[in-house]
């Protein structure tokens, strides 16, 4: 008997196979290097990072599918390839100072973050929902512990712990549907042959298919923390190293809203009246929710936590729309709030200092007298996250919200400035801490190490960049959507 | 003797419901942890029941990956157990009250 392997080319999981074993060799040398000669892991892990980009950019513009129809060679995941580097280079390069601090500056966290990206890359490109999964769960248990690396800590603890159950259980939601769907398509789980099936009515139980879609958006809904699934995200976010929430902001829900959009532009095209209604409502709900709570809060990180629920209800009107302009800004955004997300975050742990100490929003009041620079990146940040012009964040909400309006759901767009209004309100509370409040106490030093400082300039100018000049990343955007039918 | 489709899915459908009424009505860590595991195997009988009656492998082989990555997860949540266990002394989701809005 002879068994015939598929034909392959490993140079199409180039960027994936870089960061594994840039991953596993960092744990090998973080157990054979000698105590006190560690520092060099934050640069060898951008090292790994900037040749997965390499790779990235040399596989731009090829299409198909590889590994026996496993997965999807496209320029969509291609440039969510980019988003997952960017942000993972930008984590890393904040990572150092605030670890060191913590006493916390370990091998494996750089090597977690690489798995965790590697996972991200797998749930971009999937064609089958195997990989979907399996890309999920590679990024999600990396998460996990590294929600969790502060073992001593009560709070990072408990932020593992709820992150992981929740994260479980979502899990057997999104499981479930896919079983649901295998049932309800005759016996398949390869993404374009689901869509083929789907399509004829005659063929598919339709009761079963929709269960599967209701089940599908329970278990993203999790994971991009979508109302009602939401309830984790700022307990998660407060408790875990700052770091690592920026990580989690922004890596985690891209991934997401990554699979998200394939599997529902491309599968479920046939049911779109049904998903379309519901995902409108939860972006609603969602955006409203993550508004009206973040205004309530005192802690910075957990404000940033209701804004990045809000952020996910912003995304869901891109896939609302399901147009080509959908889409379009679903990428586009993914990307500004990479960038501003993490700037911000860089700012709150420059600001929180040692351990933490100083996360309260009023630890900002002064902040303009004493660290003019310092505060107006933050105040770029924060006008960004708030989608006022000249800002990424701008562009990003003006494109979702007339992709809204392209596809007849002008209520949807009017709720969604509306939900924009109301976030300002807490984005320019922190402004106006900063330059018109008298510092309560001496705020002292903060300790400006260069990679921190990098990542708030590289961030900053980013964001202006992409808000003055978006055409290229439209550009680019738009030619990666084109694999949807339609798009 | 042949079992139908349907008695596999009664019995998924009613696994993974329990499960979810475990999940959320149980105030032990340890025992979330079996109710979510519960649920997926579930998940697990689902595909298996459909494999067999389509006659189509990718559901068997699906089983395997939930299977090895419910391990995996179960690692890192024990592990987790653990460690709270060392600060707290304490199993029960009621005492983990430290993060609230």
């Amino acid at each position: 008997m002879s068994v015939t392997i598929p034909s392959f080319t490993l140079s199409s999981i180039g960027p994936w196979l870089t960061l594994t074993v840039g991953a596993i060799f960092l744990l090998l040398l973080d157990a054979l290097s000698p105590k006190g000669r560690k520092a060099y892991f934050p640069q060898l892990s951008l090292v790994a990072l900037g040749i997965a980009a390499l790779q990235t950019y040399c596989l731009w513009g090829r299409s198909g599918t590889d590994f026996a129809r496993m997965i999807y060679l496209d320029n969509f995941s291609f440039f969510f390839y980019f988003i997952f580097i960017l942000g993972t280079a930008l984590t890393v390069m904040l990572s150092r100072q605030y670890l060191e601090d913590w006493g916390k500056n370990l091998g494996e966290y750089y090597a977690l973050v690489l798995f965790a990206t590697a996972g991200m890359m797998l749930m971009a490109s999937s064609a089958h929902f195997i990989m979907i999964f399996l890309g999920l769960e590679v990024m999600s248990i990396a998460v996990y512990v590294l929600a969790g690396l502060f073992r001593e800590d009560f709070k990072s603890n408990e932020a593992a712990l709820k992150y992981l159950i929740l994260g479980a259980f979502s899990s057997a939601f999104l499981l479930f549907g896919m079983a649901m769907l295998y049932g309800a398509a005759g016996g398949t789980l390869y993404l374009p042959d689901l869509a083929a099936r789907l399509t004829d009515k005659a063929f598919v139980s339709t009761p079963l298919a929709l269960l599967a879609v209701a089940l599908l958006i329970v278990g993203f809904g999790f994971k991009v923390a979508s109302f009602p699934f939401h309830m984790w995200t700022p307990d998660v976010y407060e408790g875990a190293p700052t770091s690592v929430t920026a990580f989690m902001a922004v890596g985690v829900k891209a991934a997401a809203f990554a699979a998200f959009a394939r599997v529902f532009f491309l599968v479920f095209p046939s049911l779109k009246v049904d998903w379309v209604m519901v995902l409108w409502v939860l972006a609603v709900a969602t955006m409203t929710i993550g508004n009206v709570t973040a205004i309530a809060q005192t802690n910075i990180k957990r404000m940033l936590a209701y804004s990045s629920i809000a952020h996910a209800g912003y995304l869901m009107v891109g896939l609302v729309a399901a147009n080509q302009l959908g889409a379009v800004s679903l990428l586009y955004y993914l990307l500004a709030y990479t960038l501003m997300n993490l700037g911000a975050f860089g700012v709150v742990i420059l600001v929180g200092r040692k351990k933490d100490a100083y996360l309260n929003i009023y630890d900002y009041s002064g902040l303009g007298a004493q660290h003019p620079v310092l505060a107006a990146t933050m105040a770029l940040f924060m006008f960004a996250l708030a989608g006022i012009p000249p800002t990424a964040g701008f562009v990003g909400k003006f494109y979702l919200f007339s992709a809204a309006v392209q596809a007849g759901f002008i209520w949807l767009a009017i709720l969604g400035v509306m939900n924009s209004l109301v976030s300002v309100y807490y984005y320019l509370r922190i402004t106006v801490l900063m330059y018109m409040k008298p510092a309560e106490a001496d705020l002292g030093p903060v300790a400006f190490s260069p990679a921190t400082t990098a990542v708030l300039v590289a961030t900053a100018v980013g964001v202006l960049w992409a808000g003055v000049f978006p055409g290229f990343l439209y550009n680019l955007a738009v030619n990666s959507v084109k694999i949807f039918p339609g798009m | 003797m042949v079992v139908p489709l349907e008695y596999y899915l009664g019995v998924s459908v009613a696994l993974f419901s329990l499960g979810v009424i475990g999940v959320l009505v149980r105030r032990n860590v340890l025992v979330i942890l079996m109710c979510v595991e519960m649920m997926l195997n579930a998940v697990n009988l689902a595909f298996i029941g459909f494999a067999d009656y389509f006659k189509a492998v990718d559901g068997q082989m699906f089983v395997f990956f939930v299977m090895t990555v419910a391990a995996a997860e179960v690692a890192v949540g024990l592990a987790l157990v653990v460690a709270i266990f060392r600060n707290r002394a304490t199993v029960y989701v009621d005492d983990l009250n430290l993060l609230k809005w």
